[in-house]
């Protein structure tokens, strides 16, 4: 463990209540405290200087044949997890349990055995395939390197699996440069399946692909899910994507979770305000919705550098709602609601975690700037809302950011109402 | 060293055809074809559409579809002897197809410049940001480096990177992946071109950064009151930004539209196809996607009749076998709105009503 | 950057130091354990009318008879600050760098090796300069007119100047423009600080053999760097801003293609100037390449260990040279 600032860093998760709301379904893996750091050296000695804290402590399960989808934009530390439960990466800190047993620090010998179980899919279906190989021999290597010698043997389990993902069981003497992307996808994924995975892993699965291919082999995932009964986890920057094939999603944002929710709750009421950004980020294919501004969260800047994260909460440098609490203190992945664990002081679409901080840092406003108006009175209204009905139950503070919002809250009365319903129930709980 | 040339601008070689004097471009029937090894590739194949200034038109399409083609033709940039270009492409009243070289040379990055995909890649990785926008920016005017690196640190400052007087000398590589695209734009916007072609400009970056660099573009047309043409094979990306749409496949325009026709009343089993592939969030959680079947055809062997009829559901439609034989010309279905389909347009009009609208 | 640089000299001095353990080990820990004794080693440098009383004394003065790491450590210091031999009544001292003396002709070493090593550079240096303008205009033209008739033939030429070894172009040369057509009475060295025109005049034979075999390779990795550069987004990008076709190919591709080709040159470079034997035995050219011969041929050790040393010294210097230049080139490697 390195050693941290003087700001507080909480572990995160709030265990007790994962481990009880993970209740329905078995867990196939559970990841606790999960941590990667790539040491960087400098000068003239090479002394390690500082790290790059790629994944930095997050906690979360999978529960036997479900799709957990893990999103984030590029250096939130979502690949270097995959390769960590994978144990294709070596963890700095935490553990990786699956079905039960610490496979955290297994060495190459003790994971052969596991690597049956746990199989991944990468996202360049041009690399990741020896282009000196047959496909034949591409899809039969897991037999020869488990030692497994499949009934009716390796030809012809190997024609089976390429019939199974849509492949011409013929090809079977080609090379890779003969298909095309998306075909060669097909054979990375025959080749995961060989040896009838429990979990599968899935990079960027469709990122590399032209449209059209991209639903082929999102349904041919999809398929084979309900075919085998595999559990999958899928990392991806597609927001649409990852909502198609997944049952609960995983925000990431610099090495950490931040939101956890099952897909219904995140993209109808997301919680955490980056999830939310990200969301209203993505292009609308629908110029009717051009030009209405009104739903678009502009974030400011760049990630940060996950060298040196920034302190407290790691989106307060870009958040609109960013106070105080959020610089010093890091929140925990809480579950706020049934069903979505959040990180956040100020949860969007639920009642304030930290009512008495409402000064705004100087970068929330400039953030706010660039969120459209409509957004920021929809947020002021229920946080509003929930701090009602808070108030009902116990005496709740004033809802914050009301100040400068509220006005324009009164302007749009046309702020969706489901949103607060949601809010209203997820607090009844 | 870079001397500016007398510019060839005002010096019409022919008179600009008449359909289309409002518009700032002009393509008509544009083929690039090249010779390889293989095979003729014939990568765009008929092509025509026009631009306005302060307008912009989306080209979508797959890849091998031919939309960067295009736009690297209209640029003039397939100087490779394998190249055949014909056809015209007329901008602002002057022809470039065949036109001397270095007269369409002195026109671009000037008069039309382009925004390409990597931003890590289309930089030179030896010379500083500075550097690079400096000498575009002296390649078309003739003034002091001093006075080019002044008006570099204001395209730095206008297209939203913070300390502008100390990033121009930063190298593309000490950039991240967003500040480096705008400093493209930079360099792409630094002679005030009327033409602005965004190949993919987007692609590679994060979707919060994607937002940014949309609003930086769309803000900056409004300024400018350019001309721009946006490349890209996501939907979301052209319905955001484009006013006309040019869906392309194999090499060939198969609908061209009201960018909000396109969408909502496609009148092409592919456009019909690329709605269905992708999942979308402003939409009720479907169950599944509907792929398209297949994959986009080699251009060295394109098929005959409609290029799409293979992976085409409805190609058994059109009677006597016509999709196989015949290639569909583009048929007005709409005001502006162009599709090249076998089909009848009632035909279509019922499938995409009835089964594909309903499905999305 | 100032990190970069102390940390490549500081690797280049520690690799000059294992060189020279490991070639001190080869020449006189080898023999030992081919089962030559201090003796016979000794005997050597004693040379015809060796008797027990001069042998011993030749060991003892030498310090053959030290166990192998101060002899080492002796070593180091003679070329560090130089070192005192006693012969008898009287010391000489043979100042620093002290590589010893010749066992043959009992001369000391270092001076023989100045006398040679600028017939040596003076070859490496012309011939180099010719061969990196032809080579690298020739691999950029055939690179822009690939496929056409300039860039097969330059290719042929290529191909003919990687396979003719020196010793036949440089013949050939010889008998032709010396024997034949005496253009040149003669091929000689004659001291840059003498008469630099008469210098290059008189190497421009040598220079020429040389340099065909380098320019030969050095157009087909430019003609593979180029090519590969001028697919670069970069040059589209370049081409986009509308700039000239002469300066997005030089500005913008020669520069990025010539980097690999740097790194090449120091190692070429580097390693030429110990090891142009033929040519300096073709044109009879008094060089340390030539000298290295000579010495292997009379087992001479201490000659032949000098001339490895400075050749090493050459090559990790231009090595040396190469990170630098390196860095000053790609803004890349700086940083990394």
């Amino acid at each position: 463990m390195s050693d941290e600032k003087a700001v507080s860093i909480p572990k995160q998760a709030g265990s007790t209540l994962t481990e009880d709301s993970a209740g329905d379904g078995e867990v196939l893996l559970r990841v606790s405290g999960l941590k990667k750091h790539f040491p960087i050296r400098k000068g003239l000695l090479q002394r390690q200087t500082g790290a790059v804290r790629a994944v930095d402590g997050i906690d979360f399960e999978v529960r036997k044949g479900e799709t957990l989808g893990v999103v984030g934009e590029s250096g939130c530390g979502k690949s270097t997890m995959g390769r960590l439960i994978t144990r294709l990466l070596e963890p700095t800190g935490g553990t990786v349990e699956f079905e039960g047993r610490d496979i955290t620090h297994l060495g190459v010998g003790q994971m052969r055995p596991m690597r049956r179980d746990v199989q991944m899919i990468f996202q360049d279906p041009y690399s990741s395939l020896n282009p000196r190989h047959t496909i034949g021999t591409i899809v039969g290597a897991p037999f020869k390197l488990q030692g497994v010698q499949p009934e009716g043997g390796v030809k012809k389990e190997v024609q089976r699996l390429l019939s199974v993902v849509g492949l011409n069981p013929e090809h079977y003497n080609r090379y890779p440069h003969e298909f095309s992307g998306g075909q060669r996808q097909r054979i990375g994924i025959a080749r995961a399946l060989a040896l009838n995975p429990k979990l599968v892993v899935a990079d960027e699965p469709v990122s590399a692909l032209d449209v059209s291919i991209q639903a082929q082999v999102v349904n041919l995932l999809d398929d084979l899910q309900e075919e085998l009964g595999l559990t999958y986890v899928i990392i991806a920057h597609d927001l649409s994507v990852v909502r198609h094939v997944s049952d609960r999603i995983a925000v990431m944002y610099l090495g950490k979770i931040v939101e956890l929710a099952d897909r219904e709750s995140l993209y109808t009421a997301p919680m955490h305000p980056y999830t939310k950004a990200l969301m209203s980020a993505v292009p609308i294919p629908d110029p009717k919705r051009r030009g209405v501004k009104s739903e678009r969260i502009l974030l400011r800047g760049d990630v940060p550098s996950p060298i040196a994260p920034p302190s407290g909460c790691r989106f307060h440098t870009r958040c609109w709602k960013a106070t105080e609490v959020c610089r010093t203190t890091e929140p925990p992945l809480l579950e706020l609601k049934p069903g979505q664990r959040v990180a956040c002081h100020h949860p969007e679409n639920f009642q304030d975690q930290q009512p008495q901080d409402t000064v705004l840092l100087s970068v929330a406003k400039e953030a706010a700037e660039l969120v459209a108006d409509e957004v920021l009175a929809e947020s002021a209204e229920t946080s509003a809302a929930v701090a009602a009905v808070a108030a009902e139950v116990s005496e709740a503070a004033e809802a914050p950011v009301a100040e400068d919002a509220s006005e324009a809250a009164a302007a749009e009365d046309d702020a969706e109402a489901p949103a607060s319903e949601d809010v209203t129930d997820g607090d009844n709980k | 060293m870079s001397k500016i040339e007398k510019a060839a601008l005002g010096e019409p070689a022919v008179a600009a055809p008449s359909d289309s004097d409002d518009a700032f471009l002009s393509v008509r029937d544009l083929r690039i074809h090249f010779n390889t090894d293989d095979g003729l590739v014939k990568s765009v194949d008929g092509v025509s559409f026009d631009v306005k200034r302060g307008r912009t038109l989306g080209i979508v399409g797959e890849s091998g579809s031919g939309k960067s083609v295009t736009s690297l033709g209209v640029m003039g940039l397939h100087r490779s002897a394998n190249a055949k270009v014909s056809g015209e492409v007329w901008l602002d009243g002057q022809e470039l197809v065949g036109a001397d070289p270095d007269d369409v040379r002195r026109l671009r990055g000037r008069k039309m410049a382009m925004i390409f995909q990597d931003p890590l890649s289309a930089m030179h990785p030896y010379y500083t940001v500075g550097q690079q926008i400096i000498e575009a920016y002296r390649v078309h005017h003739k003034v002091s480096k001093k006075e080019a690196r002044k008006r570099a640190v204001e395209m730095l400052d206008r297209v939203g990177i913070p300390e502008p007087d100390k990033r121009v000398d930063g190298y593309p590589h000490e950039f991240s992946g967003g500040m480096r695209q705008r400093a493209m734009i930079a360099m792409a916007l630094v002679n005030n071109p009327e033409l602005l072609i965004a190949d993919e400009p987007t692609t590679a970056l994060d979707v919060t950064v994607q937002a940014q660099i949309l609003d930086l573009i769309r803000d900056l047309q409004k300024e400018f009151g350019s001309a721009v043409i946006m490349i890209t094979h996501d939907l979301g990306v052209v319905a955001e930004m484009a006013d006309d749409l040019l869906v392309m496949y194999a090499g060939r325009p198969v609908e061209r539209g009201p960018a909000e026709s396109v969408f909502s009343e496609p009148r092409h089993p592919y456009t019909w196809g690329l709605l269905g592939s992708m999942p979308r969030l402003d939409r009720e959680e479907t169950d599944r996607l509907i792929p398209i079947k297949g994959a986009p055809p080699s251009l060295i062997n394109v098929p005959s009749g409609c290029a799409f009829n293979p992976r085409c559901p409805y190609a058994d439609i059109p009677k006597d076998n016509v999709t196989r034989t015949v290639r569909p010309e583009l048929t007005e279905v709409g005001s502006e709105h162009w599709a090249a389909c076998h089909m009848d347009q009632e035909q279509r009009e019922r499938i995409w009503t009835e089964e594909i609208a309903p499905k999305l | 950057m100032a990190a970069y640089i102390i940390r490549r000299v500081f690797g280049a001095v520690l690799l000059l130091l294992v060189v020279s353990a490991v070639t001190f080990a080869i020449f006189f820990l080898v023999p030992r354990l081919g089962g030559q004794t201090a003796d016979q080693l000794a005997t050597q440098y004693v040379g015809k009318d060796a008797n027990p009383d001069s042998i011993a004394a030749v060991k003892q003065n030498l310090g053959l008879d030290q166990p192998i790491a101060v002899q080492y450590w002796d070593y180091i210091k003679g070329l560090v600050v130089g070192a005192d031999y006693k012969f008898g009544p009287e010391a000489t001292h043979c100042g620093a760098p002290c590589f010893g003396y010749s066992f043959k002709s009992h001369v000391e070493v270092w001076p023989q090796l100045t006398e040679r090593i600028p017939v040596s550079f003076s070859l490496a240096i012309g011939a180099a300069v010719i061969w990196v303008i032809s080579g690298v205009t020739i691999g950029v033209v055939s690179a822009l007119r690939k496929g056409r008739p300039v860039d097969r033939i330059a290719m042929f030429i290529a191909l003919a100047g990687v396979s003719l070894p020196i010793f036949f172009t440089g013949q050939l040369l010889n008998a032709l423009f010396v024997y034949e057509v005496p253009i040149w009475d003669s091929i000689e060295y004659v001291p840059f600080t003498q008469n630099p025109a008469d210098w290059a005049w008189h190497l421009i034979l040598p220079w020429v053999s040389l340099a065909f075999l380098f320019s030969a390779l050095y157009a087909r990795l430019t003609r593979a760097g180029m090519l590969e550069t001028m697919g670069e987004d970069y040059i589209r990008t370049a081409r986009a801003k509308g700039l000239k076709e002469t300066t997005v190919v030089t500005k913008h591709g020669l520069r990025a293609a010539l980097t690999p080709i740097v790194t090449i040159f120091g190692m070429d470079f580097g390693t030429l100037v110990g090891t142009a034997v033929l040519t300096e035995t073709v044109f009879s050219l008094q060089g340390i390449g030539a000298y290295a011969v000579q010495s292997i041929k009379d087992n001479d050790l201490p000659i032949v260990m000098g001339v490895t040393l400075v050749a090493a010294f050459f090559i990790v210097f231009c090595n040396l040279v190469v990170d630098l230049v390196y860095a000053a080139i790609d803004p890349r490697v700086r940083y990394s």
